[in-house]
Order: structure tokens, then sequence, then C-alpha cells
């Protein structure tokens, strides 16, 4: 494996390159790159959670929505203030855009601390449900914030994500997931999905660390969502309920819990799946939903997963 | 070096332990025997702050750990080997033995422990980048024990060490407990259905029976004892 450092600065120069040229990519294209991009981001952080510390949430969309609101509130807000009328030079528009989108990403992580003290004590389906319910909670909260748009969601949204800050982020949240994991101290998220009880044995905070991965996931669904709101230009609040959460719960679990290339290749083929099943039109959702069925009888344990060798409970 | 106290622990409305007391000597073997549901894990989770106990202290070295988290009773030099090795099955031998040592930070400190684990498990060294989940039941019993050793422990509490391993592994893993207590001075509570092993290998028994202590006293008397012989050791 080549060093992660230099695996990054490659990737952030990749990023540039692509961008750089994407004047000459068909922007259909473009926009299906972006859409992976997001997934991979929400996909690789969830994954972190449920995959490599094993606890089940299903509240990253909530997560997502916090980061997407907060960043459209920074740019719609106090962009026109920090960069005059004349909409300010490219440079402060990305300044103010990586300003907004790490509020986003903060934010995000706040909400997935205060979710993950009180509600990180509970296992399985009882997490789940806390976490199913926080997204719920979160969405109710921006219908019925009128500043927020209420119901109608927030609309003009600047269009600052590009294909160079979406394929960035996708590189630092690979890295930092990657870096963490297999760093000493990582390797006890792996230990408190295996075992919690002998996690605490050798003297492991196994709560703290289920909430390390949690509001670092939540950090990067924030990035997600902000990049999401800048590239849509308008945002819901039924943009992010759970069948949302449901749908990089699948990538994670397709790609095999815990194995971070996996989930990328999931997250990949879940979003090229319905662009590539666009022309059978109505019949598009039932034959996903099928593939997806064939998909876990065939391999339970995930599409790419080698490390874990079989289901556990 | 431990002293408990009039401990008591239910499980909601369910009593498992009903005010056991007992101490234990610094470089002692001591053992806790008694039939299934008397309460032996119990005590052992409940000693590591994997419980919380209804009533009752239990001090370790001359400090009142009751209430501490469970890292920082091992922090303290008190290590649980708990019941049914439960090792981290998607971590090779090598991390498991590394997690054992999450709490150290001198790493000459660590090098040395993994040397002296090498020298009591072998078989380990062998196995060191094979997945855990892998491994024998014996050699996951040993793995358990060597990932506590690597925390450098000055007490060590170890739950069934012979469930579901091969009689033939069991003696030497036994053999291997001994010399852990003998050879580094390193207290250990036993907990074992297998009684006549556990008596064997300890100085001091302490017979529970329905989260009660019934008997107690040195191994080779309780070995004698017709009663406990009846009831524990097979006649």
């Amino acid at each position: 494996m080549p060093k992660p450092h230099l695996a990054l600065l490659a990737a952030l120069l990749a990023a540039f390159g692509i961008q750089y040229f994407s004047d000459r990519i068909d922007p259909y294209y473009l926009d299906v790159l972006t859409g992976i991009g997001i997934n991979v981001i929400l996909a690789v952080s969830l994954n972190l959670v449920n995959g490599y510390t094993g606890q089940f949430s299903l509240g990253h969309a909530g997560f997502m929505s916090v980061g997407a609101y907060l960043s459209a509130a920074v740019t719609m807000f106090l962009g026109p203030k920090l960069l005059g009328d004349d909409g300010g030079t490219a440079f402060q528009q990305g300044a103010l855009f990586l300003a907004a989108l790490l509020a986003g990403g903060l934010s995000a992580a706040l909400a997935g601390l205060l979710v993950g003290v009180p509600s990180l004590r509970l296992k399985g389906d009882y997490l789940a449900l806390v976490t199913l319910g926080f997204g719920e909670i979160i969405r109710v909260i921006f219908q019925n914030v009128e500043v927020l748009g209420g119901a109608l969601g927030m609309n003009g949204i600047p269009p600052y994500t590009n294909i160079f800050w979406v394929l960035a982020f996708v590189a630092i949240t690979v890295f930092v997931v990657t870096c963490l994991v297999n760093s000493t101290y990582g390797r006890g998220f792996l230990a408190t999905h295996d075992d919690e009880i002998a996690s605490e044995a050798v003297g492991l905070n196994t709560t703290r660390y289920k909430i390390v991965a949690f509001v670092i996931g939540a950090f990067f669904a924030g990035i997600a969502g902000g990049l999401y709101g800048h590239f849509k230009l308008t945002i819901t609040p039924t943009g992010f309920d759970f069948t949302k959460s449901i749908e990089i719960v699948v990538m994670v679990i397709l790609g095999g819990m815990g194995n971070t290339v996996g989930v990328i290749l999931a997250a990949i083929l879940l979003t090229l799946l319905p662009e590539v099943l666009r022309p059978i039109a109505e019949y598009r959702m039932v034959l996903y939903s099928f593939l997806l069925i064939v998909l876990m009888l065939v391999r339970p344990q995930g599409l790419f997963n080698f490390r874990f060798g079989k289901a556990r409970g | 070096m431990l002293t408990v106290s009039d401990l008591s622990v239910s499980y909601g409305a369910i009593s498992a332990l009903s005010g056991i007391s007992f101490r234990i000597e610094q470089g002692s073997i001591v053992t806790l025997i008694g039939g299934n549901g008397a309460g032996k894990t119990t005590t052992l989770r409940t000693i590591s702050g994997l419980l919380r106990p209804k009533a009752g202290k239990i001090e370790f070295l001359g400090e009142d750990i009751t209430r501490l988290a469970a890292h920082r009773i091992v922090a303290r030099g008190l290590c649980h080997v708990p019941e049914g090795r439960m090792i981290f099955s998607n971590l090779t031998v090598d991390e498991n033995l590394a997690m054992g040592a999450y709490l150290l930070r001198d790493h000459e400190l660590i090098a040395k422990n993994r040397d002296y684990v090498f020298s009591i498990f072998p078989r380990l060294k062998e196995r060191l980048k094979q997945m855990a989940g892998t491994l024998s039941g014996g050699e996951q019993q040993m793995l358990a024990i060597g990932r506590a050793l690597m925390g450098n422990p000055k007490f060590l509490m170890l739950d069934e060490p012979s469930l579901g391993i091969a009689p033939r592994l069991i003696s030497t893993i036994f053999e291997k407990i001994v010399e852990i207590n003998r050879n580094h001075g390193i207290t250990i509570l036993l907990v074992e259905q297998n009684a006549n092993l556990a008596l064997e290998v300890s100085q001091r028994a302490y017979v529970l029976e329905t989260g009660r202590i019934v008997m107690q006293g040195e191994s080779k008397q309780l070995r004698a004892d017709p009663q406990l012989k009846a009831t524990y050791l097979g006649g």
C-alpha cells in the first residue's frame, strides 16, 4: 500500500486536474460523478459507525441535513454581506464555501455528540430506533423553522459545489477513516465491534470509542450535506428522511461492513445503477430492488468483504 | 490485596449475589467454585466494573474501586479474562495482543511483555498474523490470557479457563496459570466448574451456592471434605 499521505496528495492533485479539464467533460457525467462522490462520503463515514464499530445507526441522513442547512445558511445569509454585491472573486467564494462546509460538518458533529452521548449506551435494535427517531426529529424541526424555509426548504443556494470540492472531500474522508482504523488507537473500533465485554476487560473505554465514531461519522455526513445542497441548489426537509438513511445503510451492508474499499465500490454501484436503468423508466425501481435482494442472497457478507469472514451477531 | 465486603448484585428483581465477603492475599491463587448460576461470573464481572453492585464494597490495594469504570480498574492492574474466550476474532493474534497493552505507553515495557507472553505460550508466536477467530479453542484461551498479561497486571481474574477446551490442553493451561503466579508474582482469582483442578492449583477456596458463600478454607482441606466431595468432586 502506498504511503497514505502521498495518496491523499495525489488524489487532491487529481481532483484539481479533473476540475481544470471539466469544461471538456459532458455535464451529465460530471453530475453523476458528483452524486457518486457525495454518496461515497456518506457511505464511508457511516461505515466507521455501522461497519468498523458495529453500532447500527439509522440517522445518517439527519446529520447530512444538519450540514446541508447550516452550510446553506452560511453561504446564503453571510455570503452577500461578506462578498459584497458583485459576488466576490472565485477565490473568495471558494474560501466562503470551505468555511460553510466546515461549519456544516462541525454542527453535524455537535448533533452527533448530543445524540450519541445519551443513546450509545443502547445496543443493536434500540440504538437503531433512537437514531431513526433523531433523524425524524431533525426533519420536523427544519420543517417548522421559517427562516430556513419551512416545508418548502431553502431555494437559490449558490452553485458552489464543483467536482474539485467533491473529489477532494472524498479523498479526505477515505484518508481520515482509513488512517484512523489502521492506527493502534483505531483498532479499538474493531475491538468494540468484536466484543464489548472483552474490550472493557482490557481497559478500552467502549462508550468513548462509540461516541468518537459517531461524531466523526456525523461530521463527514454534514460535509456531504453541504456539498449536496450547493450541488442541487435547493434542499427540502423531505429530502433527508429515513429512506435516505436506509439507502446509505444499504451501501455499507452491500460493500461489506467494515471494508472501506468495498463500501466505496458499493456506493458507486448503487448510484450508477438507477442511472444505467433509466431507459426502462417505470420498472427501474423494481429492478433496482430486485437486484438488491439477489445481491443480499448471494453475498450476505457484502459484495467485497474479505476481512470479516462471516456475518456476525 | 483484594477485599470484597458484603457484595450484593441483582439483575433487575433477581438477586445474583447476596452479601458475599472474601479476601485475597498478594501472591496467592484463590478459587471460587460452585455450580451453574451460583454467581461466580457475576462476582468477577462486578469486581472488574462490568456490573454495578447493589450494595457492598470492593477494595483493591487499599483503594475503593466499587464505583470505578471498567477501564480505570484495568489501569490499576486488575485484569479480567472473561468467560468463553472473548477474543477479538476479526483482529489478528498480533493485534489482539496489542489491544491488551492498550493502556501502556512505554514501548520497551510492551516489547518485554510480548516476549514474556511468547515465553509462556510459544504457540501464539507461530500464529501472529492469523485471524484470532480461526484459532483452536485452546489457542484462543492462551490468547485471552496472553492478552491480559500484555497489560502488566498485578492481579488476574480467570473465568472458566477450561471451558470447551480439549482435555489434553486443559492441564497445559493450568500449568501455565501456576507458572504465571509463581514466576511473576501475579495474584490470581480463578473461577472454575472443574473443582478438582481448581482446588489442586489454588491455596484457598470459596464455595458459592445461589449467591452465597457456603464454605471456605484451604484448598487442601476442602479437597478432603466429604460434603464437598459428594457435591462437586464427583464422589
